[in-house]
C-alpha cells in the first residue's frame, strides 16, 4: 500500500522501522541463538541500507519491560562502513538489555512471574511516532513501513494498546510487514499485516532467516504492485476478552466502549456504563478456542 | 390457437361403455361429437367451466380423463381413449390450458367464485395505473426486464406470478411522484383594475380564482369579511360587485363620495375601512422581533403607517383627508404586503374552483399557524432572557467559573492486569521453545544469557558468507512454491474475487444464470405443498426451465479453459447444488403421490 501521492519522495526509497524482539525469556529458549539471529537480521539492514541511497532504516528493541531506539541510519555520523553499523548496533543493544533488565528488577521483585511477552505495544507506539515526526518535517519523504521481528507470544493484556496502533498504521496508510521467528503463529500480528496490508511470513527454516528476510521484506512498496508475495491462508481474528483475557469467538460487546466481554456483565468495567436491559435467559453457547 | 382433436369415448360414469365420438378441444372450449349423429350426448363446454382434470395411472385397464367441474363431488365428463398415448397428449393440453386459465386471476378470492357461478374465474383486471408502473419498472431495470423476458414471454411464468414477488417495487412507486407546487405570481394580481367602456358607463371588472385566491391571501379583511357574508346574507357575485364597487371607489379620487357611500352601506364599509387583521399580525410581529438584533423592524412597516408619507396610487395626492375613514394605501405597503404574501408561498393544495372552498381552506391554514404561534410561550421566555443576557456589560460582571466535570482516569491495571494468572493458565503460556527449561530460569540468568549471547555475536563479528548456499537454495525453491500454490488460493487478502478472474462473458452467463435460478426457485419452493392443479402445472413448468439451465450450467462447466475451469466449477458448484436439491424434492414428491395413490379404487390419480 503505498503512502499518499504528496509525499511521495521517489517510488522506491523506504524508511524501515523494524522491531527486534529482545525478550530474554524467549531467546534462551528458542531454536535459534540470539547471536545467529542478529547474523541474520544485521546483513539485511546493510542490505537494505545498498538498495538505495536514500533508504533509512530504524532499529527499535523491544523489551520486557521498555524499548529504546538502537539504530538510526539517518543519524548524523556518516556511518558508511558495515563493520562500524554492526558494531554500533550491538554496543546500544547491550546498553538496553542492561537498562531493561534493570528496570525489570525495579518493579516485580520476585522472579517467580515472568513476563513471557514482549512489549510490543510500546515499540509499535514509538515506531508510530518516529514515522509521524518524519511525515511533519516536510514534504518528501521516503515511504515509511514496519517490521516486526517478533518470537515471544502475544500478551492479551497487550490487546487494546496493540489494536490502537495497528488502526492508527492503518489510517496513516504504513503496512506493518510481520516475521515470526518464535514457536507458534502470533495474532495479533496476523490482524496488523491483514488490516494495513503488509506481509506475514513465519519461516519454516530459521537458518536460513536472511534469504527469507532479503526475498520478501527487502521489497518496497512501489514493487508490491507488481511483485507477488506470499500471503497467509486465513487470518485469526479473534479477539481477547477483557475480564479473563481469553481469546473468544462470541461474546458481549460494550455499546458504549466496544470493550468485548465473554460473559454477561451489569456494568461495563472499563466505561462504567450500565446495562439495562435483562440478562439473556439462555446461555450462550460454549466458545471455541 | 392450439388444437387437438383425438377420438374417444364420453361417458358419464367409469362403468357405462361410453358414446364413441370425436373430441375436440382448443384453448378455450372443447367440443364433443358422438359418431352417431342421432345421439344426444353432444359437449360444448368452456374451458372456464372446468375446475380440474383426473386421469388413471398409465398401464391401467382404461385409459380414462376425467374433465372435472366440481373437485368435492367429482362429477365431470369422463373421456375414455383407446391408447395412453393419445390419452396424455390430451392431458397434457389439458393441463396447459387450465393451469393458464387458473392462474391469471391470481387472486385468493377465487374461491368464492364457483360458488356464484359455476366456476368462472375472471381475468386479472390490470388497472391503467398498474400497467404503468409494471412497464415502467421494466424499462427501468435491464435485469428485470431480461428475466421477465425469459419466464414470462416463453410461458414458464404468467406475469401475475413474476409480479407477486415483487409487489414492494411496484408499490414504491407511487411515492416517487412528488408534485411541484406552482407558487404564487409576483404579479400583483389582487390589484384588480377595472375596464371602462369608453360608450357606455359601464365599467368591467375581470376576477378569476387565481385573482380570488391572492385577494384573500393578501387582504384579510376582505377574506374574513367573505367567510362571514357569503352565502348567508349575500351571494357571491354580490359580494364581489360591492368590492369592486369600493375599488373604484378608491380609485376615483372622490373621497367624499366613498365616505357617503360607506356611511350608507354597512358591508361597504368593510372594504374601505383599514384592514385590522393585518394591522394586528404586524403589531405581533413587531412584539416577537429580538430587539437586541433586528433593527429592521420598526413602526414603520406596514399599517402603522405614518401619514404624510409615500407615494399613492395613481400619482395621487394626499388630500389631508383625514376625518373620513376610508383608507388610502401607499404604493409601497401594497407592495410590501403583496411580496410578504408571495414569500409565505401557497399553503394550500386546493382545487382553484370553488371560491367558498378556497376561502375555507385558508381560513383553516391560518388557524393552523395562529395555534402554532401560541405555543411559543417558551420562545418568549427564552428570548427575554437573552435580552437581559445581552444587554449587561461584560466588564461589571463577576467572574464565572465554567462548571466542568473532573477528569476521571480509571487505574488501567484495574481492568487490564487483573485476573493475569488465569489469562497466563489459559493461554497456555507454556508454549515457548522447545526447551523446558525456562521456566525454571530467573530473571538473572536470563538476561544474564542474552548478554552472552550478544558478546558473542561482538567478538565473532559477521560471518562470511552470511548464509549456506544450499539454505539459501532451499528457502527459494519453498517460497516459490508457496507462492505458486497459493495462487489458487483465495485468500481474504486478496484484493480480487475470483469472478474478476474469469473471462468477462462467462461471468456474465453465470450470473445472469443465477438470478435466473432464483428466481426459479423461489416459485419453485412456493409452489409447494402442491394442492391445487394449477399449482402442479406452475411447478412442471418451473422444472422443466431449471432443467434446461442445468443442462447450459454443465456446458459451462467443461467448456471452460483449463486456467479458470477450477474457479468456475467453485462457482457453479452452489447453483448445481441447488438445482439436484429442487429436482430430489420434486422426484420424491411424485414418488409419494403415485404411492398414495395406488391405494385409490378406481385407478384415477390427480
Amino acid at each position: 500500500m503505498a503512502s499518499a501521492p504528496s509525499k511521495l519522495y521517489q517510488d522506491d526509497v523506504s524508511l524501515v522501522v523494524a522491531l527486534l524482539d529482545t525478550n530474554p525469556f524467549f531467546w534462551a529458549a528458542a531454536s535459534l541463538p540470539f547471536s545467529e539471529f542478529l547474523h541474520h537480521v544485521i546483513p539485511f539492514i546493510n542490505s537494505l541500507l545498498l538498495l538505495n541511497q536514500l533508504n533509512r532504516v530504524v532499529l527499535i528493541a523491544t523489551g520486557t519491560s521498555s524499548c529504546g531506539y538502537i539504530f538510526d541510519s539517518g543519524d548524523g555520523n556518516a556511518s558508511g562502513n558495515s563493520n562500524a553499523v554492526c558494531s554500533g548496533i550491538i554496543k546500544k543493544l547491550e546498553d538496553f538489555v542492561g537498562k531493561d533488565s534493570k528496570i525489570g528488577k525495579g518493579s516485580n521483585g520476585d522472579g517467580t512471574r515472568p513476563a513471557i511477552s514482549s512489549l510490543l505495544s510500546g515499540s509499535l507506539s514509538l515506531a508510530l511516532c518516529y514515522i509521524q515526526r518524519i511525515f511533519r518535517s516536510g514534504t518528501r519523504h521516503p515511504q515509511p513501513r514496519i517490521l516486526c521481528l517478533q518470537g515471544s507470544p502475544d500478551g492479551p493484556e497487550q490487546y487494546v494498546a496493540v489494536m490502537n496502533s495497528i488502526f492508527s498504521a492503518q489510517r496513516l496508510m504504513i503496512p506493518i510487514d510481520s516475521c515470526i521467528v518464535g514457536a507458534q503463529h502470533s495474532a495479533f500480528l496476523q490482524q496488523a499485516s491483514y488490516i494495513t496490508g503488509g506481509v506475514y511470513l513465519k519461516p519454516q527454516q530459521l537458518d536460513g532467516l536472511f534469504q527469507f528476510l532479503a526475498a520478501v521484506f527487502a521489497t518496497d512498496l512501489h514493487s508490491r504492485n507488481f511483485l507477488r508475495l506470499p500471503k497467509p491462508a486465513g487470518v485469526d481474528f479473534r479477539a481477547s476478552c477483557f475480564c479473563h483475557k481469553k481469546t473468544i469467538d462470541m461474546g458481549y460487546v460494550c455499546s458504549v466502549c466496544l470493550s468485548i466481554f465473554c460473559k454477561y456483565h451489569k456494568k461495563c468495567s472499563t466505561c462504567g456504563s450500565e446495562f439495562n436491559q435483562a440478562a439473556p435467559d439462555s446461555t450462550i453457547p460454549d466458545q471455541k478456542h | 390457437m392450439a388444437v387437438i382433436s383425438v377420438a374417444t369415448r364420453y361417458k358419464t360414469t367409469v362403468k357405462e361403455p361410453g358414446v364413441p365420438g370425436v373430441l375436440k378441444m382448443n384453448e378455450e372450449r372443447f367440443v364433443f361429437v358422438p359418431n352417431d349423429p342421432r345421439s344426444l350426448m353432444k359437449l360444448n363446454v368452456e374451458f372456464k367451466n372446468i375446475k380440474g382434470h383426473k386421469f388413471s395411472k398409465d398401464g391401467s385397464k382404461q385409459a380414462l380423463l376425467n374433465l372435472t367441474q366440481d373437485p368435492e363431488k367429482g362429477t365431470g365428463y369422463i373421456f375414455e381413449f383407446d391408447n395412453f398415448t393419445d390419452r396424455n397428449s390430451c392431458r397434457d393440453f389439458v393441463g396447459r390450458v387450465l393451469g393458464k386459465l387458473q392462474s391469471v386471476p391470481g387472486r385468493p378470492n377465487e374461491q368464492s367464485v364457483p360458488e356464484k357461478s359455476a366456476g368462472a374465474p375472471l381475468p386479472e383486471q390490470l388497472s391503467a395505473i398498474e400497467m404503468e408502473r409494471r412497464i415502467k419498472l421494466l424499462r427501468e431495470d435491464s435485469e428485470l426486464l431480461r428475466l421477465h423476458k425469459q419466464f414470462v414471454l416463453s410461458g414458464v411464468l404468467t406475469e401475475s406470478e413474476f409480479w407477486a414477488t415483487r409487489k414492494t417495487l411496484l408499490g414504491e412507486d407511487t411515492t416517487r411522484m412528488t408534485k411541484q407546487r406552482p407558487g404564487f405570481k409576483s404579479a400583483m394580481l389582487a390589484d384588480v383594475r377595472p375596464s371602462a367602456d369608453g360608450r357606455t358607463n359601464k365599467v368591467t371588472f375581470s376576477l378569476t380564482p387565481e385573482i380570488i385566491q391572492q385577494i384573500f391571501a393578501e387582504k384579510p379583511a376582505v377574506h374574513r369579511a367573505f367567510l362571514n357574508l357569503v352565502p348567508s346574507k349575500m351571494s357571491e357575485k354580490d359580494f364581489w360587485t360591492k368590492y369592486c364597487r369600493a375599488e373604484y371607489l378608491n380609485r376615483t379620487r372622490n373621497a367624499v363620495v366613498a365616505a357617503a357611500e360607506a356611511a350608507e352601506d354597512e358591508e361597504l364599509a368593510v372594504f374601505l375601512k383599514h384592514d385590522d387583521i393585518l394591522a394586528n399580525e404586524a403589531r405581533r410581529k413587531i412584539r416577537r422581533v429580538d430587539p437586541t438584533l433586528d433593527m429592521e423592524a420598526d413602526e414603520g412597516d406596514d399599517y402603522i403607517h405614518l401619514p404624510d408619507h409615500g407615494i399613492l396610487r395613481d400619482a395621487q395626492k394626499d388630500t389631508a383627508e383625514t376625518e373620513t375613514e376610508v383608507s388610502r394605501r401607499t404604493l409601497s405597503q401594497d407592495l410590501n404586503r403583496h411580496a410578504a404574501v408571495v414569500l409565505e408561498g401557497r399553503a394550500l393544495d386546493v382545487e382553484l374552483g370553488d371560491t367558498r372552498t378556497v376561502a375555507e381552506a385558508l381560513a383553516w391554514s391560518k388557524q393552523e399557524l395562529l395555534s402554532k404561534e401560541k405555543s411559543e410561550e417558551n420562545v418568549n421566555l427564552e428570548k427575554q432572557e437573552k435580552v437581559a443576557r445581552m444587554t449587561e456589560l461584560e466588564d461589571l460582571q463577576a467572574p464565572r467559573n465554567p462548571q466542568y466535570a473532573s477528569l476521571c482516569i480509571k487505574d488501567p491495571r484495574e481492568y487490564f492486569d487483573s485476573q493475569q494468572a488465569n489469562a497466563l493458565r489459559a493461554l497456555g503460556g507454556t508454549e515457548f521453545g522447545t526447551n523446558s527449561l525456562d521456566l525454571n530460569l530467573s530473571k538473572e540468568e536470563v538476561y544474564r544469557h542474552l548478554k552472552e549471547q550478544i558478546s558473542e555475536a561482538k567478538s565473532r563479528g559477521l560471518r562470511n558468507p552470511i548464509i549456506r548456499p544450499d539454505t539459501a537454495l532451499k528457502v527459494f525453491s519453498g517460497l516459490s512454491q508457496h507462492l505458486s500454490s497459493t495462487r489458487f488460493q483465495l485468500g481474504k487478502n486478496s484484493q480480487e474475487s475470483a469472478l474478476d478472474r474469469i473471462p468477462h462473458r462467462t461471468k456474465d452467463d453465470l450470473m445472469h444464470h443465477w438470478t435466473s435460478i432464483q428466481e426459479l426457485l423461489r416459485h419453485f419452493w412456493s409452489s409447494y405443498p402442491i394442492t391445487t392443479a394449477g399449482l402442479y402445472n406452475k411447478v412442471q413448468r418451473v422444472k422443466d426451465a431449471m432443467g434446461q439451465i442445468y443442462q447450459k450450467l454443465q456446458e459451462i462447466k467443461e467448456s471452460s479453459q483449463s486456467d479458470f475451469r477450477h474457479q468456475v466449477s467453485l462457482l457453479v458448484q452452489p447453483m448445481l447444488q441447488a438445482l439436484d436439491a429442487a429436482f430430489a424434492h420434486y422426484d420424491s414428491e411424485q414418488q409419494k403421490r403415485t404411492a398414495k395413490s395406488g391405494a385409490k379404487p378406481n385407478g384415477f390419480v390427480r
